[in-house]
């Protein structure tokens, strides 16, 4: 009886005393909490804070430059850059449809292949599995290579050997090859994210696989998908290094395919570089980031419908 | 092994690989017409690989092989067009999966892949799939409403009418109950009872007061050593359940294991 209230009591102060030792450092792991929220709190401001200090800066000198008139002049050159800017716009547009015209039925079409096909097909040959191989390692290289290599590329083919020239073509062959593999990934992701359970109910009634890809899956998929086409309308927008070496610079209306022409990202390129029309440079460049903010928001909207759609919403 | 009248499915000296691994050795089996038959057994003994047979299934998995011979009404599965081979044999899976359309785009999802156009033609058979599922008279009033947006129980109700749109001649059903509440099981079960008249039924099943409860004929697979999955006894589901001629059977409906 004794030995045993002996042992408990020895056993209740040790539990005391490692009870108190696991508090001890109670004071130290607040200070060490407090701390790292104090970090990352700060990482976090300073990082938005300086995003919002370039687009903020642009906005508000750009700001005094932008009015109808710029938006709907030509630019008329010279060393003081007259006039607007509005063939810059239309150039930036024409190109991004050229872009996307060319690269997303082949981009959606090649994910699907990948996708959706060539599973089965790796069961049918060594040989097309290993193309298969190669072709998914190809698009994962070519959505990481410096974009001026799409430049150089555009330039010794489509502007020098297929004798397009500067133009408006050119310039969207060579952006289409740039933007492919943004498209193929972000539709290869869409289309990965649809459950194996939606491709399994369409074949068990019958239908066949394109049917299935058709009828199920791509519909599954299509906000993922459109997102995909519209960050790639972004990139477009956003790239100098390409149409630099394929577009020519010239700031008249491109009439033709085979006309050259200048985007807006190149006009804000000019103007700082070739002129002393900084502030039309900023007026372009606010022009930009309007335009950018307009197709990310676009997105996040897309997006968010699709999360909507997935859980019947809408 | 072989039991009275005509024989809608049969499988003879069917084995099934994945890669190099038997995953069913030497089945034979014939399903009749016109009844529930259940496929009961523990875990990993490849009952649903076997279900899968009939409609092919197991072909959407690389590096799947098959020995042996699967018949639908005496023809060859392997010699049939796989797409016309599933109209015939429908199937409804362990989770509900409607797409992420609306009820009528997933009852009618089946008879316009297969051709059909006509809205009048289209809105009776829906109307007809849904009532013989049970579902009618809960979605009647909303249609168009998403499929996603229906309880677990009603999914499970509009994948068994999406299945019998395209007028198929066997269902099979993998754990149809399994993910649902005993309420939404129940329901099931009784479609499947109903549904047999018209039908031939195969159904896997976990639970076996439902093999016990829903079936006219029960096989029991269990598997080997070698995890190989194999057939020990089939028969009528009376006779499985109170009288097995295999003492591995009696072991696993008593509850002794699996």
């Amino acid at each position: 009886m004794n030995a045993i209230h002996a042992g408990t009591s020895s056993q209740s102060a040790q539990d005391a005393r490692s009870a108190a030792r696991l508090s001890d450092n109670l004071a130290r792991r607040h200070l060490v909490e407090r701390a790292a929220f104090g970090v990352v709190w700060a990482a976090g401001m300073v990082a938005v804070l300086a995003l919002a200090v370039v687009v903020g800066y642009v906005l508000l000198q750009g700001a005094s430059q932008v009015n109808w008139e710029f938006l709907t002049t030509p630019p008329r050159g010279g060393i003081e850059a007259e006039g607007g800017m509005s063939t810059t716009f239309m150039g930036t547009l024409y190109l991004v449809l050229l872009c996307i015209v060319l690269a997303a039925p082949l981009g959606v079409g090649a994910a699907i292949y990948l996708i959706e096909y060539a599973e089965q097909a790796q069961a049918g040959g060594r040989w097309l599995s290993r193309l298969v191989g190669v072709a998914r390692f190809g698009v994962e290289t070519l959505a990481g290579v410096p974009s001026i290599i799409f430049g150089l590329f555009g330039y010794a083919l489509f502007v020098t050997l297929l004798e397009l020239g500067f133009s408006l073509l050119s310039a969207g062959l060579a952006g289409a090859c740039l933007i492919l593999p943004v498209i193929i990934r972000t539709t290869e992701e869409a289309l990965l994210a649809v459950p194996l359970s939606y491709r399994e109910g369409s074949l068990a009634l019958g239908a066949t696989q394109w049917q299935t890809v058709s009828g199920v899956v791509v519909p599954a998929a299509l906000p993922g998908i459109v997102t995909g086409i519209v960050l790639s309308i972004g990139r477009v927008v956003s790239e100098t290094a390409v149409f630099f070496v394929t577009f020519g610079g010239s700031a008249n209306m491109p009439k033709s395919l085979l006309s050259p022409g200048r985007t807006m990202a190149l006009h804000v390129y000019y103007l700082a570089m070739e002129t002393r029309a900084f502030a039309k440079a900023m007026g372009t460049g606010a022009v930009l980031v309007v335009a950018t903010i307009i197709i990310n928001a676009s997105v996040s909207f897309l997006s968010r419908r699709v999360m909507g759609r997935l859980r019947g919403v809408g | 092994m072989s039991t009275d009248g005509a024989v809608k499915l049969e499988t003879r000296g069917y084995n099934f690989y994945y890669g190099g691994f038997r995953a069913l050795k030497d089945v034979d089996i014939k399903i009749n017409p016109n009844q529930v038959t259940a496929i009961i057994g523990p875990s990993g003994c490849g009952k649903s690989t076997f279900l899968r047979t009939f409609n092919r299934m197991n072909e959407l998995i690389p590096g799947v092989r098959v020995e042996g011979q699967a018949f639908l009404d005496g023809e060859s599965i392997f010699g049939e067009d796989v797409v016309e081979l599933r109209r015939r044999v429908g199937m409804v899976f362990q989770r509900p999966n409607p797409f992420p359309k609306s009820i009528y785009a997933n009852v009618t999802y089946g008879p316009r892949a297969h051709g059909m156009r006509d809205r009048s033609e289209l809105d009776q058979l829906a109307e007809r799939s849904l009532r013989a599922a049970a579902l009618w008279d809960e979605v009647k009033d909303e249609l168009s409403k998403s499929a996603l947006a229906l309880s677990g129980g009603q999914q499970q109700r509009l994948c068994i009418a999406r299945a019998l749109a395209v007028e198929p001649e066997v269902i099979l059903m993998d754990e149809p109950a399994s993910a649902l509440d005993p309420v939404a099981t129940l329901k099931i079960e009784e479609l499947m009872r109903e549904l047999a008249r018209e039908y031939t039924i195969v159904v896997v099943t976990h639970n076996m007061q439902q093999a016990a409860r829903v079936s006219d004929h029960t096989a029991f697979f269990m598997m080997g050593e070698d995890r190989e999955g194999y057939l020990v006894e089939y028969g009528p589901t009376k006779e499985i359940f109170t009288n097995p001629k295999d003492q591995r059977t009696e072991d696993y409906i008593t509850g002794r294991f699996g």
